[in-house]
């Protein structure tokens, strides 16, 4: 008996070891972690970032890499991070918000690491954070939903209340409205990154309320698929999604994230890395919008090329005046522009959003 | 131009019902199993061993119902395990049902990798059930399913009327509340409890097989999302009664679906409400439930998680 439980909690102990894999290993090369929310071929969110992996790994001959999938947010992060710096790996990409404190904590005890905490907000000498402006892809795939809804009504299924999600609901709705102004973008809380169960039901909800277009802020494609089954459009998130719905997907706001891993690396190995706030838009390439559906007609998608081309060359900015918010109040100015530092702690809708944000 | 109230509240309904399936089959389930006298926690793991199984055969050989059979038969095949482990060797139940969820998510996460990003070509089809689907209001929600979903509703009925209406249904209660004295009367303590245990893991692995046939029809990784620790949850809301545990799933979904439309219509909830999502809810369920277990004494077996042994007599 005794023999038994102790087989029993071996075998629970190697399952657990069996879900954070992928740890390589070579010499005179620069260890790198990635560190997952969700699985490495999540189809969203962490491919992206994995993908952003194989690129840097690809480009750079002095750069070696290992990842940790579907880390739970908090304590467990924490340990995985601190088995990284005890096993020598020099730079710790941690690529979830809620990453933030466990890799805040640990670039504390271990100042010879360097560590990039992904969409979060705290430094240290040796923490860096960085982002991308994805709300500038967001804001365009405003535009091709606002032109291309019949209801006016558009759905979106949303993971998380934070400023990040806010701010993609909200340049979603100023590009909606910019070409729409009878057009509601309805908004779901789901609080979870990735659930697809649960993203299949937000979409079915929006459709029963008569949506025609779902835009999804998760992971998973789930909610495009409803919408592909039902006859509508959808936009994707992370990646281009139009694989898994080619019927319904518009377009996809689409992470490149190996541009930023490769300028990190070598900023390492050249001993000119410094910690910083790294929040770079489409300009860059880091974001990008992916290839338009077939069904998009040419009249939209020169619309939304020349916004592109001017937000590209630094002459457009979405969240510039006159803004409204939701009881339609003005609360931005014509021609000011709200702040960088208010853009990364955004915690309110434009006019045209339905929906309310939990305090 | 925008559909009324009346046909929103259909349709949502209807989904509610899909979604309820998913955790219906293995409430069901549970509550045999536990009738029984066998704890098992592994639902979640084998669950998601019955998801991957399904869709990987739906994928293969674009048999959709063939596919929901294998995904029962994986999440049986997979229950045996706990059933050697707490019956055969009498471990701890408990700890035995832990890594089996664990080993579920593990194995799932190594044999899934080839079918991540894949479509199914077909999902499951409407069958629209003529004259009942005819009943005003409750005809559209209830029957313009799909065959599982019918399954499910037959299974409640079979399983109450086995467990409180036949000798099977006594010998398996008398096994849960006393296996002593089951034994002495002439059961075979070993065998029920092997067989309701399988029982469990096969409608596990239909809840599983069922989510990733129709209601989210690609593989993820830990796909089922926790849906297994809300149907253990959902087995002490039901009493260990089969038709309460329908209710039980389709509530949860329900209050999961208002909460939905609620929020999409930009409805400003107390923040309090909003944030009680239906895990929340469950939770008080599970107290109110207990209370009233505790009250009228019914519903739980007695010898829940206690191993037998025959030779200690």
């Amino acid at each position: 008996m005794k023999n038994l439980k102790v087989l029993v909690v071996i075998l629970m102990l190697v399952m657990l070891v069996s879900i954070f894999v992928g740890v390589g290993q070579a010499e005179e090369k620069i260890k790198v972690a990635f560190i997952y929310v969700g699985p490495h071929n999540d189809g969203g969110w962490s491919q992206a970032h994995d993908e952003g992996r194989i690129y840097l790994e690809e480009k750079l001959p002095y750069v070696e890499t290992a990842y940790s999938e579907t880390v739970p947010e908090g304590a467990p992060c924490e340990k995985v991070i601190r088995d990284y710096c005890n096993q020598g790996y020099k730079v710790i990409f941690t690529t979830s918000f809620g990453f933030m404190d466990p890799t805040f904590n640990a670039a504390k005890d271990y100042p010879d690491v360097i560590f990039e905490h992904c969409s979060g907000y705290k430094t240290l000498d040796n923490l860096g954070n960085y982002f991308g402006r994805i709300y500038q892809a967001d804001y365009l795939s405003g535009l091709v939903a606002g032109m291309m809804t019949k209801s006016n009504y558009i759905g979106f299924v949303a993971p998380f209340p934070i400023p990040e999600v806010v701010r993609e609901i909200d340049s979603f709705a100023i590009g909606m409205r910019e070409v729409n102004p009878d057009a509601e973008v309805h908004v779901i809380w789901l609080n979870s990154w990735l659930d697809p169960v649960q993203e299949a039901n937000a979409a079915q909800t929006f459709l029963a309320n008569g949506a025609d277009i779902i835009a999804s802020g998760m992971d998973t494609p789930a909610s495009l698929q409803v919408a592909e089954k039902a006859g509508k459009y959808g936009i994707g998130y992370d990646k281009d999604m139009a694989a898994a719905a080619p019927k319904a997907c518009l377009t996809s706001r689409i992470w490149h994230w190996g541009l930023y891993y490769v300028q990190v690396l070598e900023a390492v190995h050249n001993g000119t890395w410094k910690a910083g706030s790294y929040w770079k838009g489409m300009e860059t390439g880091l974001v990008e919008l992916a290839p338009y559906g077939p069904m998009v007609p040419q009249d939209v998608r020169d619309y939304v090329d020349k916004r592109k081309q001017e937000i590209i060359e630094g002459k457009f900015e979405c969240f510039t005046g006159p803004l409204y918010d939701q009881d339609g109040k003005l609360a931005v100015k014509e021609g000011e522009e709200i702040p960088d530092a208010d853009k990364l702690s955004l915690q309110w809708f434009v006019e045209g959003v339905i929906g309310t944000i939990p305090k | 131009m925008r559909p009324d109230a009346y046909a929103i509240t259909i349709i949502l309904l209807a989904a509610t019902v899909e979604s309820g399936t998913i955790l219906l089959f293995p409430i069901i389930g549970e509550i045999l199993t536990e009738r029984s006298g066998i704890l098992n926690l592994g639902i979640e793991g084998m669950m998601i061993i019955g998801a991957l199984v399904g869709f990987a055969t739906a994928f293969i050989t674009g048999q959709i119902y063939w596919a929901f059979f294998m995904g029962m038969l994986a999440g049986g095949l997979a229950s045996l395990i706990h059933a050697f482990i707490s019956i055969t060797l009498r471990g701890n139940q408990v700890v035995s049902g832990l890594a089996l969820s664990i080993f579920g998510l593990g194995v799932t996460n190594f044999y899934g990798q080839e079918f991540v990003n894949l479509q199914l070509a077909h999902t499951v089809p409407q069958v629209i059930i003529p004259g009942l689907s005819q009943i005003p209001f409750f005809g559209s929600i209830l029957f313009k399913q799909d065959y599982m979903v019918y399954l499910s509703y037959i299974l409640v009925i079979i399983t109450w009327f086995i467990l409180f209406k036949t000798k099977t249904g006594i010998q398996l209660r008398a096994v849960g509340q006393n296996a002593q004295a089951a034994d002495a009367m002439g059961v075979n303590v070993y065998k029920v409890r092997y067989f309701w245990t399988f029982f469990g893991g096969l409608m596990a692995g239909a809840g599983g097989a069922y989510l990733t046939l129709n209601c989210a029809p690609f593989w993820l990784d830990g796909i089922t999302a926790g849906r297994g620790w809300v149907a253990i949850a959902l087995v002490i809301f039901a009493r260990w009664n089969p038709p309460y545990a329908l209710i039980g799933a389709y509530l949860f979904g329900a209050i999961n679906a208002l909460q939905f439309q609620l929020q999409s219509m930009g409805t400003t909830i107390p923040s309090a409400l909003l944030s009680m999502q239906p895990y929340f809810l469950t939770f008080i369920l599970i107290i109110v439930a207990t209370l009233l277990v505790k009250a009228k004494h019914i519903g739980v077996p007695k010898e829940l998680g206690i191993p037998y042994a025959r030779e200690e007599k």
